[in-house]
């Protein structure tokens, strides 16, 4: 008994001890040491001693005073909406169509391979191949749109910048809207069939079953798929980086490109960049925390009403019974 | 009734004439390319969508041989560091959440509540710090620091418990216990067979990871003979092959036939996985 009680515990500690050194060395310390190089004069290729800077705030406030870094904001917003919302709303369609037991749609295996395909393959390839077919004024886009009549000459999708940062969005969406959409139909999966049953028992249209108990129930999952979004979404960086190198004129410069920008490409400006990627990170914290307790709270919320609509429904029954 | 049929008729038409198209638009870009790659830059000017195949593929080999872009070097030490950080991630995963699940220590609820915690932490917030720190240890222009790391990936520790809790017996564990076996041992023989599915399942998204990344091998590796596959892709984008459409869409190809193959003989588990990985809480 003594045994098994008290000298096992210290294999716990023993197994966990890679993980735990690992992290501390290769994750924890250049997390602080990124913290540290934010307050620093630190910037010189090759460069390795440095010394606090008397206003320990100067970074930040320069960077927070730069109109590229402030822009590459802007922009990593407006790409991010304009891809994670037809995302999710594609994936939601997708979704009550896979899960429609009136319709029972078929070969969708078939499909979900298909539509998940792109998540896998190497995002440099895709922005190179995206670079390639959307080129000027010969390119597959181009040729395809005046075959089908929506153009009349060929556009320089390069040039502008709102083709420009369409053609990002939609690479992005179209990398990720089957990976969403996988993870929602899981989501309709683990739900309890009697639910649905009961529902088309009492006669509900598959819409009605959608909007009133799929929905509900997915907010968890949804929850999940929105964070994990919002967190891939504004850390993006090999597309725009290598689809335009951010131009043109900037209009596809997202924050993660410009801080390696700042740090890597020519002017090594460490201690900028350690300060532009901390205002980043606490606008992730920001950003999930909210979206967090609003959709938590009320996905409770709706669960204890539903809940008691449950009881109640389930009184009324046994009354009728 | 019958009106109710010809309407649902109906709309199964229209969501296979969709599911149709957004299959067709998966697939377009990469027969667009894999087309292209056996087309001379000549008939891509002409005409730069082409369905089926020509016959300029070793031409456009021999263009890309004479340049910068190396798929044979870019292929090998992403291969050497995919496999390492998956071996690396999948092992001591397992290992960290053996310890969590088959022994009651102190730290046990405050550590794995740490890991839930990192887990929603970027990747990018250290790369700063994490390049100054191998820099000043000598360690840019090495694999090492690509693979190293992996060895403590959170997510992989808490699908991995969860793995676990559903999966194992403790009674196992005693009666090997009994039979004279150490822990450790326990762990590699008997624990590590158990938990081969879970394993198997997140070797493949470790591996497709690592083998796409490119932000920090593009900070770490400045010399050509250490390239990944991704840094060897932006490559194409310079302006050596702006003229050469042909070769550029053949060396996209050659960087994308590898995961093709992966993905299509093992779809099942791969989209049986990330169905799982949403439902580990």
């Amino acid at each position: 008994m003594r045994k098994n009680n008290i000298s096992y515990a210290k294999y716990g500690y023993l197994f966990s001890i890679p993980f735990v050194l690992v992290f501390l060395i290769f994750n924890l310390y250049p997390t602080i040491y990124t913290i540290i190089i934010g307050f620093t004069d630190l910037r010189g290729l090759g460069r390795t001693t440095f010394k606090f800077l008397e206003e320990p705030f100067q970074n930040y406030i320069s960077i927070l005073n730069n109109r590229t870094f402030i822009g590459s904001l802007k922009t990593t917003f407006i790409i991010w909406i304009f891809n994670f919302i037809p995302q999710v709303l594609l994936a939601l369609l997708l979704t009550a169509w896979f899960t429609n037991r009136r319709l029972k749609v078929k070969a969708q295996g078939v499909f979900k391979v298909l539509i998940y395909m792109p998540n896998i393959i190497t995002a440099a390839t895709i922005a190179i191949l995206f670079n390639s077919l959307t080129g000027y004024p010969k390119g597959p886009v181009n040729d395809l749109l005046m075959k089908l009549g929506i153009l009349d000459a060929p556009s320089n999708f390069h040039l502008q910048s709102g083709t420009a940062r369409g053609v990002v969005s939609f690479i992005q969406f179209w990398m990720w809207y089957g990976h969403s959409m996988i993870i929602l139909i899981a989501g309709v999966l683990g739900i309890n069939p009697t639910l649905f049953e009961a529902a088309e028992v009492d006669g509900a249209t598959p819409t009605q079953i959608f909007f009133k108990i799929t929905l509900p129930r997915l907010k968890t999952i949804l929850l999940y798929v929105l964070v994990t979004g919002l967190i891939g979404g504004i850390q993006m960086f090999d597309i725009p980086r290598l689809f335009l190198w951010g131009g043109p004129d900037n209009a596809t410069l997202t924050s993660s490109v410009f801080i390696y920008n700042q740090a890597f490409a020519g002017s090594y400006l460490y201690n900028r960049a350690s300060a532009a990627s901390m205002i980043v990170f606490i606008i992730i914290l920001v950003l999930s925390g909210i979206m967090f307790y609003s959709m938590r709270d009320r996905a409770e919320l709706k669960l204890k009403k539903f809940e008691k609509n449950r009881l109640k429904e389930e009184k009324r029954m046994g009354a009728v019974r | 009734m019958r009106g109710m049929r010809a309407t649902t008729n109906l709309k199964k038409t229209g969501i296979y004439i969709v599911c149709i198209f957004l299959a067709v638009l998966s697939i377009f870009p990469f027969w667009v390319m894999f087309m292209n790659a056996t087309r001379s830059t000549f008939e891509i000017q002409q005409s730069s969508i082409g369905l089926i195949p020509s016959k300029f593929l070793m031409s456009n080999w021999q263009i890309l041989q004479g340049k910068t872009f190396d798929p044979i070097v870019g292929f090998i030490n992403s291969m050497l560091i995919s496999t390492g950080a998956t071996l690396a991630a999948v092992y001591f995963s397992s290992l960290t959440a053996y310890a969590l699940v088959a022994y009651s220590w102190k730290l046990r609820q405050p550590f794995f509540t740490f890991i839930m915690a990192v887990m929603m932490i970027p990747t990018q917030v250290s790369g700063i710090g994490f390049y100054q720190f191998m820099y000043s240890i000598g360690w840019t222009n090495s694999l090492w620091p690509l693979i190293i790391p992996a060895t403590a990936t959170p997510a992989m520790v808490f699908f991995m418990r969860q793995y676990l809790m559903a999966s194992l017996s403790l009674d196992i564990v005693d009666s090997a216990r009994i039979d004279g076996s150490r822990e450790f041992n326990t762990f590699n023989r008997i624990i590590i067979p158990i938990m081969k599915p879970a394993m198997a399942t997140q070797a493949i998204f470790t591996f497709v990871f690592h083998w796409n990344r490119l932000f920090e091998p593009l900070i770490l590796l400045t010399d050509g003979k250490k390239y990944t596959m991704p840094i060897m892709v932006s490559l194409l984008r310079g302006d050596i092959y702006k003229t050469e459409y042909g070769a550029v869409y053949l060396g996209l190809s050659m960087t994308v036939l590898p995961l093709f193959i992966v993905y299509f003989a093992l779809s099942k588990h791969i989209i049986a996985g990330v169905a799982l990985g949403a439902l580990k809480e």
